[in-house]
């Protein structure tokens, strides 16, 4: 069960930045716990939390740790402007403001029983590794489980030694590619759609899980549609300019959606005829 | 052991295809094996046989002056390498180097290009199996220029 939202659910909650790592030359992971010595918070795997950067501004930054670790919430975050390269330099002891968590989450229900196929696309796998963590946490509840993973190169691969260690798990498939590879790197070159030819899928019994840019997921999603699962069994993590997370300001709205509040998790059938139509 | 005709029958490329074609290919087949770093050919190079990849992986390589060479795409068991013998001027476009040790059945494109002269149902089977493939690879490409990573 998430979190009860603060009475007001535009008040933030203070929490202490505990460490920060860095994952990619671009890319750190924020570990946070809160000031006062309360729950951390629980969440659902997908969900996401709207961060305060005190001085520059918020940012909505999907929880990235294990939802069985109730005590701090991870965040993997890409340096890109003003206030994620803020959020990214925070030092040790930082005070954070943390509103959340705020959206639906992925259908781990609806996956139980059955294969779980995660496919990830760069920083996209950040909103899929609760999922990887509850499947395996939960191992008999779950069927088989596939992670497709691409990366722009080998540089950009996030969570390498948790890849190898998931790989090394029972009834697991993980299976990573890079767009463009340099003459040291041993593995597989190709776009994300590439891994599907050598994945092992019984699309029957599978649910899939897509997380990663726009295009990916078009590419990816019918990929997935073309090896025989419905629509209605492909997720797609979609991603707007979020303002207020709670569905107030309209700044995330996506045809008669809110990504906040409706999403940002949404079936592959409920997004197509939106991702097929231009300038949307 | 399996013959040479079972392995060609077997690889997902030939899949379905007919045991009478399989027969004439045979006589274009050998088996063949590349240890790690092995150049299985170079751009430039006349383009005279393509592989049935059956196991290990095969990267194709592109360089350009003042820049490290980059691989574009691998190649696993299960995949076909190379195209270039199919088509005029038959000169091979990249680099192919074996990335761990690779074990192949490797088919003579004169002789197979003289088959299909001959025979122009075996033509069309091997065309349309290509053409698959090419439409694959050149979707794939597109989404690799894209570049949907990048910092936009």
């Amino acid at each position: 069960m998430a979190t009860a939202v603060t009475t007001d659910p535009m008040l933030p909650r203070p929490y202490l930045v505990q460490a920060v790592s860095k994952e990619t030359p671009d890319t750190f992971t924020l570990k946070l716990a809160p000031e006062e010595k309360a729950n951390g918070g629980s969440f659902r795997p997908g969900q996401f939390s709207m961060l305060w950067v005190f001085g520059v501004g918020e940012l909505p930054i999907s929880i990235s740790g294990n939802p069985a670790d109730h005590k701090q919430l991870l965040y993997t975050v890409r340096s890109v402007g003003q206030a994620t390269n803020a959020l990214v330099t925070q030092r040790v002891g930082a005070g954070v403001g943390v509103r959340g968590p705020y959206g639906t989450g992925w259908p781990m229900d609806a996956a139980r029983g059955r294969d779980v196929i995660v496919v990830a696309g760069g920083i996209g796998l950040a909103p899929l590794r609760p999922v990887i963590y509850e499947v395996l946490h939960h191992r008999e509840d779950f069927g088989r489980l596939v992670v497709l993973y691409g990366a722009r190169s080998p540089h950009d691969l996030l969570y390498r030694q948790e890849l190898a260690a998931w790989a090394r798990q029972r009834e697991t498939q993980v299976l990573v590619t890079v767009d463009y590879g340099g003459m040291s790197w041993r593995g597989h070159v190709g776009v994300v759609t590439t891994l599907f030819k050598y994945a092992r899928l019984k699309p029957a019994q599978s649910v899939a899980m897509v997380c990663g840019p726009e295009i990916m997921m078009r590419f990816v999603a019918r990929e997935l549609i073309s090896h025989g699962l419905s629509r209605n069994d492909v997720y797609l993590s979609m991603e707007r300019n979020m303002k207020c997370a709670v569905g107030f300001c309209g700044h995330c709205q996506y045809g008669p959606h809110f990504i906040c509040k409706d999403g940002p998790v949404f079936p592959y059938e409920k997004m197509r005829p939106l991702l097929e139509k231009y300038e949307l | 052991m399996e013959t040479l005709e079972r392995v060609i029958a077997d690889h997902p490329f030939f899949s379905g295809l007919e045991s009478y074609y399989t027969g004439l290919l045979v006589g274009c087949a050998a088996n063949v094996r590349f240890h790690p770093g092995t150049y299985i050919f170079k751009e430039g190079e006349e383009a005279n046989e393509f592989y049935l990849l059956r196991s290990g992986r095969v990267a194709l390589e592109l360089f350009a002056p003042q820049h490290k060479p980059i691989v574009v795409e691998t190649l696993e068991d299960g995949d076909i390498l190379g195209w270039s013998w199919l088509l005029p001027p038959y000169v091979w476009k990249f680099h192919a180097h074996a990335v761990e040790d690779t074990r192949a059945i490797s088919l003579d494109g004169k002789c197979l290009r003289t088959k299909c002269e001959q025979n122009h149902d075996l033509g069309y089977e091997i065309l349309k199996r290509f053409a698959q493939i090419m439409e694959r690879r050149l979707e794939a490409t597109r989404l690799q220029l894209l570049d949907v990573y990048a910092i936009k």
